[in-house]
């Protein structure tokens, strides 16, 4: 069983529901990036999406822009990623990471991918600008491997895409809270909890819901109707506003209030 | 060309391996309405009538081919003839398709239009059609094209667009494309995306070319009129490629007739600091929604681009031109900035036109080959938008202040 079905299994069986971080890989810079993965563990992270910093962030609004771009000024590139969680897998075999990025890098990365992402300790991987019908060679190659492809269900998606991204993804489903890009605007709660019954019974995986997700208190409303919270804007900020020494220390206390949250509310 | 006819993309956006839709799931459903919308739009004779009457009355349709007689002589060799889309409304070619998308997005109840603009001519194009059809415009623009382009700022502004700086990257045209696609998603239920070449997600590439392709079909009537015959060869300059899209393609199947596009090599291919990625034979990879030959490092970050005409200044190159490399048909070159100047220059002396920055690269390929053609060969070369833009830029070259 893939680690990231085991852990929505787990959390199933205690009623909880999983609180999914993101960060990106190399920011501030390459060496903090393990720290603030232990970091986010300590605050209570079921599952960490760790970005794979690229030139051109066309989804991301401009807190993760300026990540990534702070990321590549420090030369981290998808080895320096994979890099990351292998030394991240000797301490810890049981957080699943999903890497998160574009297509571009992975495609520049070779037909190796998929393989040293598994040897790594990958479980996940979401490629924002890679639909379902444009990448059915890449998922497969994933699945062989044993990682599951992560889609993006929106707002805007039609029921037909449903059926879809069922099939091609595994693990679960992402939904994107709001028609916008990572950070911004104000989530529609109650349009929300309208789609997520819906589509967990026709895609029969678990979705997590993110973009727009900035506090205890909207983190737990989207608790009550997901089976996981994604957080990433908000922590990037987080790291931005610390001092270097101190950015694993805030990360926690601040994922820590979420967790709380999300616990306080559970299904 | 032995696939006749020619029939790309297929129904997914690809031209073989290139084109595409590689967007984030918000758009899936933008895009699929847009192509559906567009499909309708094109077997509607009411649409087709619309587009047409304004490319008439409004843009000064059709754009006469000129005989450069002096110029030709000068250079001692093929006869060059001139597709004169600087003299359309607004100065370029790029309000042709402007026209067809606006009153697409008319047709699909968008009130709002954005659009990314690199030397400011397809911003200068949105700004004027949304005033002529009464739609709210935001252009996205570079910051760094901003400084180099300050008159068609001030244009669009005085057309009633709001003009967005964009500080991210390289500050210049791919940055405004990310920028803007940053918007449609935010804004997709009202905002139709204007895009102003042959890239981007499916159907951009197919739609910017198919409405850009009345410069080709005119010349294909043009030519035997003017010059007796159809040419030898088609030249036009490539950044996104959508002013050459729309020579060649009506082209692709007339046999005999060499497609040549001329990428922008900046200080020179050598140098790694151009624009040029099919010339480069750069790897191909994803951006802005499609597959296609793009310039960027061993680990697939777009890298930073220079030519002097800030509209070939973009790293990808539309994936239709990517096809006709790949297949053969066309043939695509590159001259430098010290090229492309010294055929403006020559241009403007011997033939009285300033030509834009980006027309004069095809110039400058044209003003090469000549001279290695007997004089009853013939060079059709889209002058594809005039200089007025460019003061600054070669003042600057010329060491003078404007």
């Amino acid at each position: 069983m893939s680690r990231i079905r085991k852990t929505f299994e787990q959390l199933k069986a205690q009623n909880r529901c999983a609180l999914i971080p993101f960060i990106t890989a190399g920011d501030p810079d390459g060496e903090l990036t393990l720290p603030l993965l232990r970091a986010l563990v300590e605050g209570g992270a079921d599952i960490i999406e760790l970005g794979v910093p690229f030139s051109d962030p066309m989804a991301d609004g401009p807190t993760i822009q300026r990540a990534s771009e702070r990321a590549l000024k420090n030369g981290m590139n998808l080895r320096g990623v994979l890099a990351i969680v292998r030394r991240f897998r000797t301490e810890d075999t049981v957080t699943p990471i999903v890497l998160m990025g574009y297509a571009n890098p992975l495609e520049a990365y070779g037909s190796d991918f998929a393989i040293d992402a598994a040897a790594a300790g990958v479980d996940g991987v979401l490629t924002v600008d890679y639909p379902p019908e444009e990448c059915v060679e890449f998922a497969a190659g994933l699945r062989r491997a044993g990682i599951d492809p992560i889609f993006l269900l929106a707002p805007t998606s039609i029921e037909r895409r449903f059926g879809e991204v069922a099939a091609a993804g595994s693990g679960y489903i992402y939904y994107v809270s709001l028609t916008g890009v990572t950070g911004a605007g104000q989530v529609d709660y109650a349009e929300v909890a309208r789609r997520i019954p819906e589509i967990r019974r026709k895609v029969g995986m678990p979705v997590g819901v993110g973009f727009g997700i900035r506090d205890a208190a909207s983190a737990a409303k989207i608790a009550v109707i997901a089976d996981a919270v994604v957080i990433g804007s908000r922590i990037i900020e987080e790291i931005e506003n610390s001092p270097r020494a101190e950015a694993t220390l805030r990360v926690t206390a601040f994922l820590r209030g979420i967790r709380a949250a999300i616990d306080e509310v559970s299904r | 060309m032995s696939e006749l006819p020619y029939n790309l993309p297929d129904r997914s956006g690809h031209f073989g391996r290139f084109g595409g839709s590689f967007v984030a799931e918000t758009l899936v459903p933008a895009l699929a309405e847009l192509t559906a919308a567009y499909a309708a739009a094109k077997q509607d004779p009411a649409f087709r009538a619309e587009f047409e009457y304004d490319l008439e009355h409004y843009v000064g349709r059709p754009s006469p081919i000129y005989h450069a007689k002096r110029w030709s002589a000068l250079l001692g060799g093929a006869q060059i003839y001139l597709k004169r889309e600087d003299l359309n409304h607004t100065g370029a070619h790029k309000v042709n398709n402007c026209i067809g998308q606006a009153i697409l997005a008319r047709r699909m109840g968008k009130p709002r239009v954005i659009a990314e603009t690199g030397a400011g001519q397809h911003g200068v194009a949105t700004a004027t059609v949304a005033a002529r059809y009464g739609m709210e415009c935001v252009v996205y623009m570079g910051s760094e094209d901003i400084r180099r382009q300050a008159a068609n700022v001030y244009r669009m502004k005085l057309l009633g667009a709001t003009v967005v700086p964009v500080e991210s990257g390289s500050k210049t045209l791919k940055d405004a494309l990310n920028e803007a696609m940053r918007d449609w998603v935010s804004n997709v239920a009202n905002t139709f995306y204007i895009i102003g070449t042959v890239a981007g997600p499916h159907p951009y590439p197919m739609m910017v070319r198919d409405f850009q392709s009345v410069i080709g079909t005119e010349c294909r009537t043009q030519m035997p009129a003017v010059a007796g015959r159809q040419p030898d060869a088609v030249i036009a300059c490539v950044g996104g490629g959508s002013n050459a899209m729309g020579i060649f393609y009506p082209y692709i199947d007339v046999p005999g007739v060499h497609l040549i596009g001329v990428e922008a090599a900046g200080h020179g291919l050598e140098t790694g600091r151009h624009a040029a990625p099919l010339t480069t034979n750069s790897p191909v990879g994803v951006l802005h929604g499609n597959r296609t030959y793009l310039m960027q490092d061993e680990h697939g970050q777009i890298i930073e681009t220079h030519s002097i005409s800030a509209g070939l200044d973009y790293p990808g190159v539309g994936p239709e031109h990517a096809w006709l490399k790949d297949s053969g048909r066309a043939e695509y070159v590159a001259v430098t900035d010290e090229e492309a100047l010294a055929a403006f220059h020559a241009l403007c002396r011997f033939e009285g036109i300033i030509p834009a920055l980006e027309s004069a690269h095809a110039l400058a390929y044209a003003a090469k080959l000549a001279p290695t053609l007997s004089r009853d060969k013939l060079l059709l070369v889209n002058l594809s938008g005039r200089g007025d833009k460019d003061m600054h830029t070669v003042t600057e070259q010329s060491g003078m202040v404007f």
